[in-house]
């Protein structure tokens, strides 16, 4: 039994400061303790427990890519992130587009121990773009999240076609990555004035935008399930509440990175910096903190994209679009963006993105009989990000003073990790 | 160590101090002897002229030059930018000059190697010695550099010149004006310079017409729908020139298109600096070949 002490933690009724006695996988007690000894007990004054967070975006690189991470290490990013659970990207290599595939993904998944994870699958056969996957075998391997992340699907007929076919299976959820390409260009950070000064090609808010009308309309005609991924403009936020005003089902993520950094972080052209959709102008950082204060945005999501020092230490226009964010982000959140609001933190990084993947383990208030699916959370702790969990360590926040620590992770009533000392 | 990656963040003095420095170079030959030094071309883009002139430079200077290019190297083998730079550094230099259509080609370099860095030309984001070349030729020309009105025309999204020229003129007193199609102006104006899409426009207030080349091979021709239609908008002609004041001048930092954005009239007539813009290349690149070996030392 774990016995953790005089946390504030979240209940059903909201935050009280009380003791959770853990016992096998799930919440044995709220507000009783044990009479007998030998159980670990921690003391968390000031520390806020919840249900452990949820990321419906990261790139695990597995199969097909794994010097940059695997299953196990994005597993251990995430356990020190606090995380108990995460939805995995379909662009690998090759990508999860088949029963085959997302068969043998899922099993290997399975045997993480650390987190939970769930696959999701392609919306195009390869992610080209051309043809629909084969969202039934999928569909039957569990699959119920349906993107090509990296890119759009291109066509507004195709994406339709899937939309429509989606519909009759329950629960499925369409999850579109917002960029067309035509306006994309070659565009390597935001359209503003750091891209004109330093001469760079711009990506503008448009290239965004431009998607996630089409995507908004393509779903208020077929009535699908729609999830916008990282979400970052103000013109973006402003689609999706017109279109949830009129009835569309949609939800949508924001990025840490897009809530915490501006375009004028990337000045220095350093790589760890570079991502899509890319660090935006001051207007529309401040729009993305209020809209996930107000709910129109539902979830942060990292999107953790890892690789490598060395395919990151090469001129900003040829390194790769990306950066990790497991290990940084409930520090991030929490201090830059929800002013430590632990309701509210775990709405958006827990609970709103375990409804939106259907997982019913993982996003649940902490009270008798819940799954010990659970983080200790110090949001006053300050700390430097430096080495890393994970495989990779392009963080933007590398070397950046933090507020806010995970103490711990307890994944089924196991710690997955334990720590926030250093 | 003083290479020369940017001239951003110089000031008035240091600029003006490099170009007095290229004056006494003018028709001069050295007073330091640099023999025994080497200088490194690093040229990852074609160029001909720039690698030339700072080749004349560095001989001038009494100093050994190599010269890289990548297609004759392990470079266009895959080897990344940072072992080439490696390497080239280890192989013995002690300046080296980087010209890259990357951005942050001659910044990185400059982190990477042991040895002071001259930018040759990066991205479309500065090439220094073109404006400092222009800076000189324009102060022979006036005899001064504050007040002068400059309108740089063409692809100014896509100019390295025109962005260098954006860091520094302003700062030796000259007044900028951007000139082209919209596509051409870029999207922000973060200097707060004038911007205009007529030329003829403008024509009556400047001192200098800098006229940039229309650089199919960098992609402006593709954002416009006609090279013709650019010519007759903002191409620079006998009827144009007499728009100017009387002493006005035309500059273009080459190679120039010949019946796009030069007439042949223009650009072989009294009122254009062309080919002493280029005969400063010369002594402006000894002086900051100079400074890079004296601070190497
Ligand atoms: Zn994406």
């Amino acid at each position: 039994m774990i016995v953790i002490r005089n946390a504030r933690v979240l209940t059903s009724s909201g935050i009280e400061e009380t003791s959770v006695v853990i016992d096998g996988d799930t919440v044995a007690a709220v507000g009783a303790e044990p009479e007998a000894n030998g159980h670990q007990v921690i003391e968390a004054p000031g520390a806020w427990l919840g249900p452990g967070l949820v990321d419906l975006h990261v790139h695990l690189r597995d199969p097909g890519q794994t010097w940059k991470e695997d299953m196990v290490t994005g597993a251990k990013a995430a356990a020190a992130g606090g995380y108990t659970a995460l939805v995995a990207m379909p662009n690998t290599e090759p990508p999860i587009d088949d029963r085959v595939t997302a068969t043998a993904v899922a099993e290997r998944a399975a045997g993480i121990e650390d987190v939970e994870i769930v696959t999701s699958g392609a919306l195009t056969k390869g992610r080209s773009g051309e043809e629909l996957a084969d969202f039934d075998g999928m569909y039957d391997a569990g699959i119920r999240i349906f993107s090509d992340d990296g890119d759009s699907v291109p066509t507004a007929g195709l994406l339709s076609r899937a939309m429509a076919y989606l519909l009759d299976l329950p629960g499925a959820l369409v999850a579109e990555h917002a960029e067309d390409r035509s306006v994309a260009g070659t565009g390597q950070l935001h359209e503003g004035a750091v891209a004109s000064r330093l001469g760079l090609a711009g990506l503008p808010s448009l290239a965004e935008e431009l998607v996630v009308a089409r995507d908004l309309l393509l779903a208020a005609t077929t009535g699908t399930r729609l999830h916008i991924q990282h979400v970052s403009t103000v013109g973006s936020l402003d689609l999706i509440r017109r279109a949830r005003e009129e009835g569309v089902e949609v939800t949508c993520e924001v990025t840490p990175h897009h809530l915490a950094l501006e375009e004028t972080a990337v000045e220095g052209l350093d790589t760890n910096f570079k991502m899509y959709p890319p660090l935006r102008g001051r207007d529309d950082r401040t729009a993305l903190i209020a809209a996930l204060r107000d709910g129109t945005v539902d979830v942060v999501a990292t999107d953790h994209a890892p690789h490598t020092t060395a395919e990151k230490e090469v001129p900003f226009e040829e390194a790769p679009r990306g950066v990790i964010g497991l290990e940084t982000a409930a520090a991030v959140v929490s201090s830059k963006a929800l002013g430590k609001d632990p309701e509210l933190f775990f709405e958006r990084m827990s609970i709103a993105p375990a409804r939106i993947a259907g997982l019913s383990r993982h996003g649940r208030a902490v009270e008798k009989g819940s799954p010990a699916n659970l983080v200790l959370f110090d949001p006053d702790r300050r700390w430097v990000p430096a080495g890393f969990a994970s495989k990779s360590s392009n963080s933007p926040f590398v070397g950046m003073e933090l507020t806010g620590r995970v103490l711990m992770t307890i994944r089924e009533g196991k710690i997955t990790y334990e720590g926030g000392s250093g | 160590m003083s290479g020369l990656v940017t001239l951003h963040g110089l000031g008035r003095e240091r600029l003006t101090g490099i170009l007095d420095k290229a004056e006494g170079y003018v028709g001069r030959g050295p007073s330091t002897d640099f023999s025994g030094a080497t200088v490194t071309n690093a040229f990852f883009e074609p160029s001909t002229r720039t690698r030339l002139s700072f080749e004349r430079a560095a001989h001038r200077l009494g100093a050994h030059v190599m010269s890289f290019s990548p297609e004759l190297s392990s470079a266009s083998k895959g080897e990344s930018f940072k072992d080439t730079i490696l390497t080239l550094t280890a192989i013995g230099t002690d300046v080296l000059i980087v010209r890259h259509r990357l951005a942050d080609a001659a910044a990185l370099a400059a982190g990477w190697s042991a040895r002071p860095v001259i930018n040759g030309g990066v991205g479309s984001r500065e090439h220094p010695t073109q404006t400092l070349i222009d800076a000189l030729t324009l102060r022979q020309e006036f005899g001064r550099l504050d007040g002068l009105r400059m309108a740089i025309v063409g692809d100014i999204r896509g100019s390295r010149v025109a962005r260098g020229h954006l860091i520094a003129l302003p700062t030796m007193g000259v007044e900028l004006t951007l000139v082209g199609p919209t596509p051409f102006l870029p999207q922000e104006n973060p200097w707060g310079v004038r911007t205009s899409t007529d030329l003829d426009d403008e024509l009556g207030d400047v001192d200098v017409v800098y006229l940039l080349r229309i650089q199919a091979e960098r992609g402006s021709a593709a954002t416009i729908p006609s090279i013709a239609g650019y010519a007759r908008r903002y191409g620079m002609n006998a009827e144009r020139l007499s728009m100017m004041k009387p002493t006005g001048v035309v500059m273009h930092p080459g190679p120039m298109n010949r019946g796009v954005e030069i007439d042949d009239s223009i650009a072989d007539g009294e009122r254009s600096l062309v080919l002493r813009q280029v005969a400063n290349g010369v002594p402006v690149r000894m002086a900051v070949i100079t400074e890079a070996l004296e601070g190497g030392r």
